[in-house]
């Protein structure tokens, strides 16, 4: 392997990464480490960034500053045909012209591979897309999943160290997306590749990739798995943009190594690990709505416990929602399963409800 | 269309179709009769210009269809009074024709595709006024701009003065009356012809595409041929047709700028109808020439077709 720069690790790298249009900043100081075999997704709200990121990673865009490393080669000034990357674009950008053969063969007649040996690729990559059977058909003829493969099949005939996808699922509707999902993550993982995908849909970001980065206005916010984005956000971007949370902002009171109690508007949050931080310092307490406890009854708990008025009930089949208006006008978004089919039956609107939580499940973030 | 397809129209459909369908009826197939039956005629006696068709012959009504008219445009009498094929004045007009015609459309795609290519990938909000640089020429008098060359082609025009006042040339360049001016009078009308529809098409094109090509290891220039020509075809085509159908039959421009070795079949039906006052061969040369355009335009329409009532399978 031809390291250059040995301090740095990971297959994919990209260092201090700075792309500006005119005066807009795109991508702002962006530094991340894929390695290798892994499904990265860069997932944040249209014009955050991440496509533009992918675009220099492809090659379509040059970086105003800033380098990239795949496999130790500082790849920033090769054309997008030199370029051992391939990408599946958004819109599938299948020739029209071409049928699904031709299509697949595209890539592998630029390289000069012999025809029998292109044959032999092709009709491996329509094995492994299912689509041995439509072969002479032009893309037009095809269904949005079938050309999503073809789309995939022909990125992945070149064998590319590095597939881009982006928003892989994005022209597809839901249903058909929820099973698409897990198809390309195994074909992904049969062919062994390293993928970076963009994607706005924090789903598809959770279900397909290994890791994940947040971004916002041209930053990184946050890396990790989605166990961890979703867990432990480090700020409150992050955790607002991932799923539902519920936010209460206060100061520290109480700050010991294993415990630690932070004042709120609401009374004082009790949280089961210290922060380290300054008495006083403005805090936020994050909680997520299905770790939240709700009920009629008062409940057997000493901290966490605070009360309101039903607001808003949503029923969402498997869970319900529910919106639940404190003494001082906020609301509280809390979240049951119904995992039995009476579960919380008795509360109604305009219900008096107590709701608690442990003092292990809220977030403190500092910033 | 067939009339069982016809009479399920409704009533708005079948006037919008319709309309210009009597157009073309009565202001190209009726002339084209017209025509027809004058080639089939003898000349005229002086005061008509052609023989009538109906004829009464030892006093019964005949109708008389003559060949002849076709047959001296492909055969003529050599210096020994023998019949001789093919080396007619006229199929050489044709040749000349089809020869300027398909010189002036090649030209016109070299020139006119990279400026609709340009125009295409030009930003949204300036494509209106670099398509409006195209016609503007059309503001003024076509018969204007073509005798501007004429000052510019001049052996004391703009070009060869020019070139004399910096020392390039000794004496001036003939250019006038020649094939060059020809060529460049031609290409000058007819490239905006080309550059509409190629734009047209263009446009319409993803160029996504041609990023998907480069991703895919083509080089920029295999990536125009493999995705941006074939994809431009119909717009090739179109444009193609447009500048070879009028410039088989150009009678102006080869009038003003063209030589007189380099005869055009415009200019044979010309002298044969207001010349020799020779109508129905004039007749007959124009049912040729239309021919011309009109067989390979049906073989194009017939075979194009079918390949896309495949594609829709």
């Amino acid at each position: 392997m031809n390291q250059l720069d040995p301090n740095s690790s990971g297959f994919l790298l990209t260092e201090s990464l700075v792309k500006r249009f005119d005066d807009v900043v795109a991508v702002d100081d962006v530094s991340i480490s894929i390695q290798k075999g892994e499904i990265f997704a860069l997932l944040g709200s249209s014009g955050c960034g991440k496509s533009t990121l992918l675009r220099i990673l492809a090659g379509f865009e040059k970086p105003t500053a800033g380098r990239v490393l795949l496999d130790g080669v500082d790849i920033a000034s090769f054309h997008p045909y030199e370029r051992p990357i391939n990408m599946m674009f958004q819109s599938y950008a299948l020739f029209p012209h071409l049928n699904v053969w031709e299509n697949i063969a595209f890539g592998l007649k630029r390289e000069g591979m012999p025809g029998d040996q292109i044959r032999t690729r092709v009709d491996e990559m329509l094995n492994l897309v299912q689509l041995t059977a439509y072969a002479k058909r032009k893309p037009h003829q095809l269904s949005g999943g079938q050309q999503q493969r073809v789309a995939l099949a022909r990125s992945l005939a070149k064998k590319p160290q590095l597939l881009l996808l982006d928003e892989p699922l994005g022209a597809l509707d839901k249903k058909l997306r929820q099973r698409t999902q897990f198809e390309l993550v195994n074909i992904i993982e049969s062919v062994g590749v390293t993928v970076v995908m963009v994607t706005h849909d924090q789903e598809e970001a959770m279900t397909m990739a290994s890791r994940i980065a947040v971004m916002s206005h041209g930053r990184v916010l946050q890396v990790g798995t989605p166990k961890e984005i979703y867990e432990c956000p480090i700020n409150r971007f992050v955790a607002d943009f991932i799923g539902n949370i519920n936010l209460f902002d206060g100061q520290l009171s109480v700050d010991e190594p294993d415990r630690c109690e932070i004042t709120t508007g609401l009374g004082v949050m009790h949280i089961a690990h210290g922060i380290g931080g300054a008495i006083g310092m403005p805090l936020a307490v994050a909680v997520r709505p299905e770790k939240i406890y709700i009920s009629k009854k008062l409940p057997d708990v000493g901290v966490n416990l605070f009360s309101g008025k039903v607001r808003e009930i949503a029923y969402f089949g498997s869970y319900s929602s529910f919106i639940v208006e404190m003494a001082d006008g906020r609301t509280v978004v809390i979240t049951e399963a119904n995992s039995s089919r009476l579960a919380n039956i008795d509360i109604t609107w305009e219900d008096r409800v107590f709701f608690w939580w442990d003092e292990i499940d809220p977030v403190v973030l500092t910033q | 269309m067939n009339l069982e397809k016809w009479s399920h129209l409704r009533l708005g459909k079948r006037f919008v179709i319709g309309v210009p369908f009597v157009w073309l009826l009565i202001f190209f197939v009726v002339p084209f009769l017209i025509l027809l039956r004058i080639s089939v005629t003898d000349m005229g006696n002086g005061v008509d210009p052609f023989a009538p068709l109906l004829q009464a012959i030892d006093g019964s009504w005949r109708i008389t269809l003559k060949y002849q008219n076709y047959l001296s445009i492909f055969e003529q009498a050599d210096k020994d009074g023998a019949m001789v094929w093919w080396d007619t004045i006229y199929l050489e007009a044709y040749i000349t024709s089809v020869k300027y015609a398909l010189w002036t459309t090649v030209l016109c795609l070299f020139l006119g595709y990279p400026f609709a290519y340009f125009i295409a990938r030009a930003k949204k909000s300036i494509q209106p006024a670099l398509l409006m640089l195209v016609m503007l020429p059309f503001w003024t008098s076509f018969l204007l701009r073509v005798y501007a060359w004429k000052g510019i082609l001049a052996d004391q025009g703009v070009v060869n003065n020019f070139l004399l006042w910096l020392g390039i040339l000794q004496e001036p360049l003939l250019m006038l009356y020649t094939d060059i001016s020809m060529l460049v009078g031609m290409t000058y009308v007819y490239c905006p012809f080309m550059i509409l529809p190629l734009y047209a098409t263009l446009v319409k094109m993803d160029f996504r595409l041609l990023e998907a090509a480069h991703d895919l290891g083509a080089s920029p220039w295999n990536a125009f041929w493999l995705i941006t020509v074939p994809l431009s075809k119909a717009g090739i085509i179109a444009g193609s047709m447009l500048v070879f159908i009028p410039c088989l039959g150009e009678f102006v421009i080869p009038s003003l700028l063209g030589g007189a070795e380099n005869i055009m079949i415009g200019r044979v039906v010309w002298d044969e109808m207001f010349s020799s006052n020779n109508w129905p061969r004039a007749a007959a040369l124009a049912v040729v020439m239309v021919l011309f355009i009109l067989v390979p335009m049906a073989i194009y329409a017939h075979y194009g077709a079918e390949r896309d009532a495949m594609a829709e399978d």
